[in-house]
């Protein structure tokens, strides 16, 4: 049995943290090779060579496939397919956008977000937003995955993959790329990160917010948002985690003036260590916080913040 | 130009999920069910562009059990002009896999021959997000996924995506599927006289055979189990504790 891993490429350089998660997650399937796609990919295949467990790396590199679109990403998956009986990719949004295209074309279904590999056809996924564990046994030829890269550690590094280059089946036309609006920070990436700090509604303004960077700053963390708190336009919808955001399980996760909605648990809940800083000793975020400070979120995170 | 509008019966969000004690799935006998919230973004955004005079007619399509005529009726409430219900199930606990779903979608859009699709991007019962990108695989159309804008230009739809590091802003040709996230809308709540209105207002009904779409699943479902429960820790008295015991941890 054999894997094909499409990689996270970002403006051709390499997701390492997703696409090694996916990695470690494919790796019991069959032998991994990596697909690295982009108008630029070289430098990302050479990165994907060097993850262990990866046995080949295909580079496709093509304008159509500039900002990963789905209609040429997919086609050029498709086209790949034949030789493999597992086709998978970290669950980011890019390949979300992706896999399930290439599993239609492939007349498949398509297993999403899935938490863990029972055998080669039977994997575990989480439904109803992380309420009910689902078990479930494909009986599709090919298997098309995306692997919530929360629940499984990266592989580490010291492989040496041979790289071959692939043709792309050509641009279908049918999207553009116009723009990205990507706000640059200096932080580690959400999902990668070792500690998370991150402010809901109870934070109040995009102003206040600062404090929970701050605090974020303080500690080398990412910062984090409820839904409420970017609903409400305190922070950008890139940092909202939940069950429709980015699902996070870092080392530490703090929570300063959140609730705690079912959904937002989803996203975090799988998080080592949780502190929650609420002033509302009844929110249900204390019931799953490893520890609890109930205080005015003004006065305990600056507090916090110089004392650590 | 008509707009399609797919939308799904689901548990209502504000629901607690139970699982069954034999681990066969989810209860869903007597609890309440509403229209997917995603699906609900797209069905609202579809009536705006009717209200600008971009659509001429939003006609909303529901895939499952019988019971789905309720869902639709919302949708119709809300603003849409007619329904269509293809009945592919006969226990709410049956879920028609996304891709069965995007099949008989297909036959639809083929009868139909709407300008756009408009989807929610993922429903919250199984959370697979796939149909929409699916279907637009089986027409061969362009997709936008996770849409938070979408402004209709000609014969393009100019939309901004949701995605992990921010936002992506694309063009696509139509006809085109279009999926929706969270913040594209705020929709609107049907009133008591729309609510009345949508009762006469046609819903035609059709079956899964109707199209010849096999729904049989792919994915046979093993088990069901509640994920492993988090135990609530200790509340601490004051910052100088929980800095304490952070440094105990080892983790700051």
């Amino acid at each position: 049995m054999a894997v094909l891993l499409l990689a996270e490429v970002t403006d051709g350089a390499l997701a390492l943290d997703a696409t090694a998660k996916a990695v470690n997650a494919a790796k019991t399937l069959g032998d991994v090779t990596v697909l690295c796609a982009g108008a630029s990919a070289a430098a990302a295949g050479e990165s994907a060579a060097k993850i262990d467990g990866v046995s080949k790396v295909l580079v496709a590199e093509d304008p159509a496939l500039g900002h990963r679109l789905a209609e040429a990403t997919a086609a050029l998956i498709v086209s790949l397919a034949g030789d493999y009986s597992h086709i998978v990719a970290p669950a980011t949004t890019d390949a979300k956008n992706v896999m399930p295209r290439v599993a239609a074309l492939l007349d498949v279904m398509v297993l999403s977000d899935v938490t863990g590999v029972v055998d080669a056809d039977t994997f575990e996924r989480p439904i109803y937003a992380g309420n009910a564990i689902q078990t479930v046994k494909s009986k599709d030829a090919k298997k098309v995955i995306t692997f919530r890269t929360s629940t499984f550690d990266a592989a580490g590094e010291g492989g040496s993959a041979a790289v071959e280059a692939v043709s792309a089946p050509g641009d279908p036309g049918l999207s553009e790329w116009v723009e990205d609006k990507v706000a640059a920070s200096d932080r580690p990436e959400l999902t990668s990160a070792k500690i998370v700090v991150s402010g809901g509604r109870g934070v109040g303004s995009e102003e206040d917010f600062k404090i929970i960077e701050a605090l974020a700053d303080k500690l080398g963390a990412a910062v984090g948002a409820s839904r409420a708190a970017v609903d409400s336009g305190f922070a950008p919808n890139d940092w909202q985690v939940g069950q429709t955001g980015k699902v996070v399980a870092p080392e530490l996760y703090v929570a300063v003036g959140i609730s705690g909605a079912i959904q937002h648990l989803a996203g975090m809940k799988d998080s080592k260590i949780i502190v929650a800083i609420n002033k509302d000793e009844e929110a249900p975020i204390f019931q799953v916080a490893d520890f609890g400070l109930v205080a005015d979120l003004f006065q305990a995170v600056p507090e916090l913040t110089e004392k650590l | 130009m008509k707009v399609l509008v797919p939308v799904k019966r689901v548990i209502d969000y504000n629901v607690k999920v139970r699982v069954k004690a034999d681990g066969a799935g989810v209860d869903l006998a007597n609890v309440k069910m509403s229209m997917n919230p995603f699906d609900e973004i797209a069905v609202e955004e579809a009536i705006r562009l009717k209200e600008a005079g971009t659509a001429s007619e939003v006609v909303a399509v529901s895939i499952g059990v019988k019971q789905a005529q309720e869902t639709l009726r919302t949708a119709l409430a809300m603003g849409a002009d007619r329904a269509i219900l293809v009945v592919a199930a006969d226990d709410v606990h049956q879920d028609i896999e996304p891709l069965a779903v995007a099949k008989i979608l297909a036959k639809v859009v083929e009868a139909e021959e709407p300008g756009l699709v408009l989807a929610g991007k993922q429903a919250i019962d199984n959370d697979m997000n796939a149909t929409g990108q699916m279907l637009s695989a089986l027409l061969g159309w362009s997709q936008a996924t996770f849409a938070s804008e979408l402004k209709i230009e000609g014969d393009s739809a100019v939309v901004t995506r949701e995605v992990d590091g921010g936002l992506q802003t694309i063009k696509v040709k139509m006809p085109a599927i279009v999926t929706v996230d969270l913040r594209l809308n705020e929709p609107r709540y049907a009133s008591l006289p729309n609510i009345m209105k949508a009762k006469k207002k046609p819903l035609d009904e059709k079956t899964a055979a109707d199209y010849g779409v096999d729904v049989s699943p792919r994915l046979e479902i093993v088990k069901t189990t509640e994920p492993a429960a988090r135990q609530a820790g200790e509340i601490v008295a004051d910052v100088d504790t929980l800095v304490a015991k952070l440094k105990e941890k080892g983790i700051v």
